[in-house]
């Protein structure tokens, strides 16, 4: 089974996840393209390790699951309060630094 | 491997699988009836009492009303996830089981030798909890695509109480992995076989380094918060929020969610008795003096078959005739069972099935005792009294285990 | 075709269905849920990694807690599906086939640039490799994560907070 088969499809799920970023216009779906973008880099990280014979990769997945959780809290807590500000969950009402 | 082996393997694997769901299914069923005859006689009343001798055929009767229900979709609800929670609830309460080892043995079944559970992983203990981890979205999601404000609210206060009380759960078995050293079930239990000053099991209630009673105690309580039962039922019970997350669900929608709640308390009886009483481990020691206990799995089936046969003649004909014919079966059974081969097969899951129905016997039993706590006491239990308790014990285990090298 | 290749097959299928339907759906909780599912076929492909443990995480942590805050979020905040507009011509025409080229195109280049990689089996147990590793040297980062993990929770505490003054607007307003 070859690693390369893997690093295929976390590509395909990263770029899958930038095309979200950039297509869509509610903010919550925004940032769940980010958590498929490092889902995607969980998956490589994984495989490397694999293709390597070291744990390394795992550690480091352990670690970007933590700070995904963390990021996950705060730029939630973040997104309650633009939608009690602005009353919109769309990014392109939330203008006001605009030129 | 060959092929051919991977293929019998496969067989029988689906085999196993096929065997547990019925057997699953109708425990689930009977559970049931345990329940409601526990609770009545708990009232000084006998509960079902006339569908079958000791209402032994209410299941039946029950799962025919709720097959034959009107099923009312509710305006405005988003079909698929109306439809799909419930199927998740029981989807994974049921496939929680398959990583329950049910004995040590290795049965045959032509010809291969696989041991009594359908999928021993390395990880067994943690893929339990990943299961009940999900589970979470099958409440959370019946609430919000129920379209009502009931639904809503009894989902999010169920769902917040259930991830609540998630982490009270997995911490409360850290100290058994400190003491174990292992994820894996079937070595969970090996690892508290012994007894310790010749009487006393090593069952990790009673371990010799650090006895989990704190562990236990958070373990029981966090699992009766998990599974939503009283008294920690406040999102779902009658008098409350109408009827919480499966307001809006009717027949047998609201079969699954009931088949699921039920399916996930076995689960977390099983592992109550495999993670802190033993599993499969008889409580006797193997001395000469006690070799009789050996064949208690075959006293006991004769004792029910007698008990039902002196029972059975006082019922109305259709008892009168089963009830003496299955005591006749059962003690037969029992002559079969202590035949020196049956009784050592027998012995591991006998004694398993013994401590899961205690414990399912205090998980009633506590439901139909204690009163309701509100909901805010109950977050305030789990976060500020439970959490800390459990860590507590993860530091005292911690410091046994270090103290004992 | 082996029993390995076929299980990846059909969960690399899964994944990369459910990262399209979370970009096509247009409610956020079917995006959720979505999200949900492609987590779950990663953890299949972990355990085919034989990475069982971070496998049990990924569901544990990620599928079963961060995507629940996401689910809560949007149930509290009433999102209702996006309103559909129409793209650009330039996003159209150019962007929808450049993005899918770049799609291909990268996995090409990745699986090609790699395909020398063979994997190769973990010296000792996985569970206790890991602990080893991250009790001895990484430890300094895994004590960092739990105070990040404590500033992330008063975070999200005070900056959710309703302050005083503000009358809560109630009613039925779908947040779009």
């Amino acid at each position: 089974m070859p690693i390369s088969y893997y690093l295929a499809l976390s590509a395909v799920l990263f770029g899958l996840g930038v095309i979200g970023f950039i297509f869509k216009r509610n903010i919550i779906t925004i940032f769940m393209s980010i958590e498929l973008m490092l889902n995607a880099v969980n998956l490589a990280f994984i495989a490397f390790g694999r293709a390597l014979g070291q744990l390394q990769g795992q550690v480091f997945v352990f670690f970007v699951v933590v700070v995904a959780a963390a990021e996950a809290a705060v730029g939630l807590a973040i997104v309650i309060v633009i939608a009690r500000n602005r009353h919109s969950l769309n990014v392109e009402r939330i203008n006001l630094l605009k030129l | 491997m060959t092929d051919a082996a991977a293929q019998s393997i496969l067989l029988v694997s689906v085999i196993k699988v096929v065997v547990l769901l019925f057997l699953v299914l109708t425990a689930v069923a009977y559970l049931v009836w345990f329940e409601r005859k526990v609770a009545a006689h708990l009232q000084g009343r006998w509960g079902p009492y006339r569908v079958g001798p000791h209402g032994l055929l209410q299941p039946l009767a029950d799962g025919a009303k709720f097959l034959l229900k009107e099923d009312a979709t509710p305006a405005g609800v988003d079909r698929f996830l109306y439809f799909g929670a419930p199927l998740l609830t029981m989807t994974l309460a049921i496939s929680a089981i398959a990583m329950i080892p049910f004995g040590p043995a290795s049965i045959h079944i032509f010809g291969v030798a696989t041991p009594l559970v359908v999928a021993n992983i390395n990880v067994g203990l943690l893929a339990i909890f990943a299961i009940t981890s999900v589970g979470v979205y099958g409440v959370a999601l019946a609430g919000w695509s129920s379209n009502s404000k009931y639904s809503l609210l009894g989902g999010l206060r169920s769902s917040a109480q259930m991830i609540s009380y998630e982490l009270s759960l997995t911490l409360s078995v850290v100290g058994i992995l400190l003491l174990a050293g292992t994820f894996n079930l079937s070595d969970l239990i090996r690892s508290q076989d012994g007894f310790s000053w010749g009487f006393l099991p090593k069952w990790n209630l009673l371990n010799p380094t650090f006895p989990q009673i704190l562990g236990f105690f958070c373990y029981f309580v966090a699992a009766i918060a998990e599974t939503n039962r009283a008294p920690f039922d406040l999102a779902e019970a009658e008098s409350e929020l109408v009827a919480g997350y499966h307001t809006e669900y009717s027949s047998f929608k609201f079969a699954m969610f009931f088949l699921g709640e039920y399916a996930s308390m076995i689960t977390v009886a099983c592992l109550a008795s495999i993670l802190f009483l033993g599993g499969w481990l008889s409580p006797f020691p193997q001395t000469p003096g006690l070799d009789w206990t050996r064949y208690l799995p075959a006293g006991v089936l004769a004792a029910a078959g007698v008990a039902l046969i002196l029972d059975g003649v006082r019922h109305p004909p259709f008892g009168r005739i089963v009830l003496p014919l299955l005591g006749a079966v059962l003690f037969a059974l029992s002559f079969l069972c202590s035949r020196p081969g049956v009784i050592d097969d027998i012995q591991g899951p006998f004694w398993f099935l013994a401590k899961i129905l205690l414990v399912l016997f205090v998980y009633v039993w506590v439901r139909w005792t204690l009163p309701r706590f509100r909901y805010d006491q109950l977050m305030r239990f789990g976060w500020k009294f439970l959490f800390p308790v459990a860590l507590l014990n993860v530091v005292l285990t911690s410091l046994a285990v270090v103290m004992r090298k | 075709m082996t029993g390995q290749l076929a299980i990846f097959l059909i969960l690399a299928a899964i994944a990369v269905a459910g990262a399209v339907n979370v970009i096509l759906q247009r409610h956020p909780i079917h995006s959720a849920i979505s999200l949900i599912t492609v987590m779950i076929a990663l953890a299949g492909l972990f355990l085919l990694l034989e990475s069982e443990f971070i496998a049990a995480v990924q569901i544990i942590v990620y599928a079963g807690a961060i995507m629940v805050l996401f689910v809560f979020v949007i149930m509290l905040l009433n999102a209702g599906v996006e309103e559909r507009t129409n793209m650009s011509r330039m996003a159209r025409y150019a962007g929808v086939p450049l993005a899918i080229f770049f799609l291909i195109e990268l996995a090409y280049q990745v699986g090609a640039a790699t395909s020398s990689m063979t994997p190769q089996p973990a010296a000792e147990g996985v569970t206790r490799g890991l602990s080893m590793l991250l009790f001895q040297d990484f430890v300094f980062p895994f004590e960092l994560t739990s105070i990040l993990i404590l500033i992330a929770i008063l975070g999200a505490l005070v900056l959710a907070q309703r302050s005083e003054g503000v009358s809560a607007k109630g009613g039925q307003e779908k947040i779009t």
